[in-house]
């Protein structure tokens, strides 16, 4: 009961302490409101973590249930080379190959359909239909069409991120204004020159986007394809094995090693974004 | 985790272009079919030693196999109504083998999970906007736990909730429940911070409360963006609850019908189970989409 009651002051402690901190009133000093913008997130993310070991120590939750993060953390520890395994095979083979491949089709069939009216106003709306599907459904025919192995997860991550991107990209090229388009005309730029000089950069910030929902459905089409069939490898293999022996640990372990994966993936993205996209508000307004 | 995707519902004069596609599409889907299914049937030949079949011989038999690699468009169509409407016709609608009931049990897990979803959203939104330690030390986070992969835990969590009693619905919906929360947290907080300065400054002038402020502007200002993440979050509910109904052991539901499919080969079931999931979704975002619609008109706004 000490350890709830414990959990309860520290959470309050937490919430005082970001409240004082959010009123700072930072004036100029940029460097010291960026600080304030990360220990307020962090402070909630560590109250979270606190909070959690003492409540389920403290009502003694059974751990089949939900386990302490200390244990997840010591379970972590304990099998590396396990975690590394089914990372290398889900993650470095499957989610990436996918990824590139869907997104990289997505984009070109995009540059395709681009030159026909008539295809762009077909193909958009059924993307869009397509986008609302739960394509995660194919993963049974897919392990079916191309085996256990790891080319039948990436064969789901590639039509799980080839719609997102076709619509996306289309929309993208779209974005360039008439005004610029007419520009380009004035210096008799080529279909090609006015792609990379105008309507590309123009797209990136859609074309960005597309990249990040990929992100995470690449992870999610990978893992969950991983549940019809697999070699005994795999983050997907692990979780529902290792459900079935009760060994929850173990799973939540193989999860943190994914929430790592699909975070610092995304935040590599959102990384290139910045760099490539610095001209738009949406970043600069981010960097004042 | 698709934000601005789901716009499908106006289709002004693309009827045309969008029939010739899927036209397309289903003449690409039969040569496919012909194309994957065709060695089976040559192996077949030659098993029996009889000569290698003739191409009109060939193409009728990829499309009546029994278990196709790929089954032709019009194996599902036969296949949903003979799970469908032919079981009402026999008056068991609701029998175990009919698809009606698998969607339903699909569809109330869906439901359940999308109302607890959005209520849930729209409750952080609120706090978040009204907040801004809120604002500050949730919205990251919100963020980051959408790169969890969270359809990986759907297996644990149902089966941890089974181990200590609690089982049918609720575990599938809290799968929804936890997908679809992200779109309308996002949404909602844009759209109850879409009046802007000015609208503000107006209900400040007639010394309106936080209560009357939000009741009368931020609320109604936040609709257009609620609803666009409402289809968003409706469609992404369906694919919680499909996945939620895998590590049940195949019991009900539209997810254990594809993984049953799967364990037999029964691929014309994975592609009927596939298929109705599909148009499950399309009418929910569909609904949706209505209800924006009649929404926004008595809003007296014209529909985006």
């Amino acid at each position: 009961m000490t350890l709830v009651v414990a959990a309860i002051a520290f959470w309050l402690t937490a919430w005082w302490v970001n409240q004082r901190l959010v009123s700072i009133d930072t004036g100029l000093n940029t460097s010291l409101r960026r600080l304030i913008n990360l220990a307020v997130p962090f402070i909630f993310g560590v109250t979270i973590f606190v909070v959690w070991e003492l409540v389920v120590r403290g009502l003694n939750v059974p751990t089949v249930l939900l386990p302490p993060p200390t244990m997840i953390g010591a379970r972590i520890a304990a099998s590396t080379a396990t975690l590394w395994a089914d990372f290398q095979q889900t993650f470095l083979k499957a989610v990436l190959a996918g990824y590139v491949l869907g997104c990289g089709s997505g984009f070109v069939v995009a540059l395709l359909v681009d030159r026909s009216p008539f295809l762009q106003k077909g193909l958009l709306p059924l993307g869009n239909f397509v986008s609302a599907l739960p394509i995660i459904g194919v993963a049974p025919i897919m392990v079916m069409w191309f085996g256990f192995d790891w080319q039948s997860k990436a064969a789901v991550v590639v039509i799980m991120t080839f719609f997102p991107m076709l619509v996306n990209t289309v929309q993208g090229l779209a974005a360039a204004s008439s005004m610029e388009l007419d520009l380009m005309r004035t210096y008799a730029g080529s279909w090609w020159q006015t792609l990379l000089k105008l309507r590309l950069p123009a797209a990136a910030p859609f074309i960005f986007n597309a990249l990040k929902i990929n992100s995470t459905l690449a992870l999610i089409g990978a893992i969950v394809a991983e549940f019809f069939g697999t070699p005994i490898v795999g983050m997907g293999f692990r979780i529902s094995t290792e459900v079935g022996r009760m060994n929850v640990d173990m799973v939540w372990a193989e999860i943190a090693v994914a929430a790592l994966a699909g975070s610092v993936f995304y935040g590599a993205i959102a990384l290139i974004e910045r760099f490539i996209t610095f001209w738009h508000p949406s970043v600069r307004s981010g960097r004042a | 985790m698709a934000p601005g995707q789901i716009s499908f519902m106006t289709n002004h004069g693309k009827a045309i272009p969008v029939l010739t596609i899927i036209t397309i599409l289903i003449a690409i889907w039969y040569a496919c079919v012909v194309w994957m299914n065709a060695p089976f049937e040559r192996d077949k030949a030659e098993r029996i030693s009889k000569p290698a079949p003739t191409l009109s011989q060939l193409i009728p038999a990829t499309m009546a196999q029994e278990r196709p690699v790929l089954p032709a468009p019009h194996q599902v169509v036969i296949e949903i109504w003979k799970t469908t409407g032919a079981m009402v016709q026999k008056g068991r609608p609701f029998s175990k083998r009919s698809l009606i009931y698998h969607s339903w049990v699909t569809l109330s897990a869906t439901l359940l999970g999308f109302l607890i979803g959005t209520a849930l959203g729209i409750m952080l939104a609120v706090g978040i906007v009204h907040n801004r330690a809120m604002d500050k030390s949730v919205m990251p986070w919100v963020i980051t736990s959408q790169t969890i992969p969270i359809l990986a835990i759907a297996p644990m969590i149902i089966v941890v909730l089974n181990a200590v009693g609690i089982s049918g619905l609720l575990p599938k919906a809290l799968i929804s429940t936890y997908l679809s929360f992200f779109p309308v947290v996002v949404g909602m907080v844009k759209g109850l911070r879409s009046p802007d300065a000015a609208q503000l400054d107006l209900m400040h002038t007639y010394s309106a409360s936080r209560a009357q402020t939000f009741w009368k502007l931020r609320w109604p200002a936040s609709m257009p963006y609620l609803f666009t993440s409402l289809k968003i979050a409706i469609a992404i509910s369906l694919v919680g609850a499909i996945v939620g109904e895998l590590p049940t052991g195949a019991v009900a539901g539209l997810g254990a019908r594809m993984l049953a499919g799967s364990y037999y080969g029964q691929t014309i079931q994975i592609w009927s189970a596939l298929i109705t999931a599909s148009a499950l979704a399309a009418v929910l975002v569909m609904i949706v989409g209505f209800a924006h619609t009649l929404v926004l008109k008595r809003m007296g706004e014209e529909p985006a």
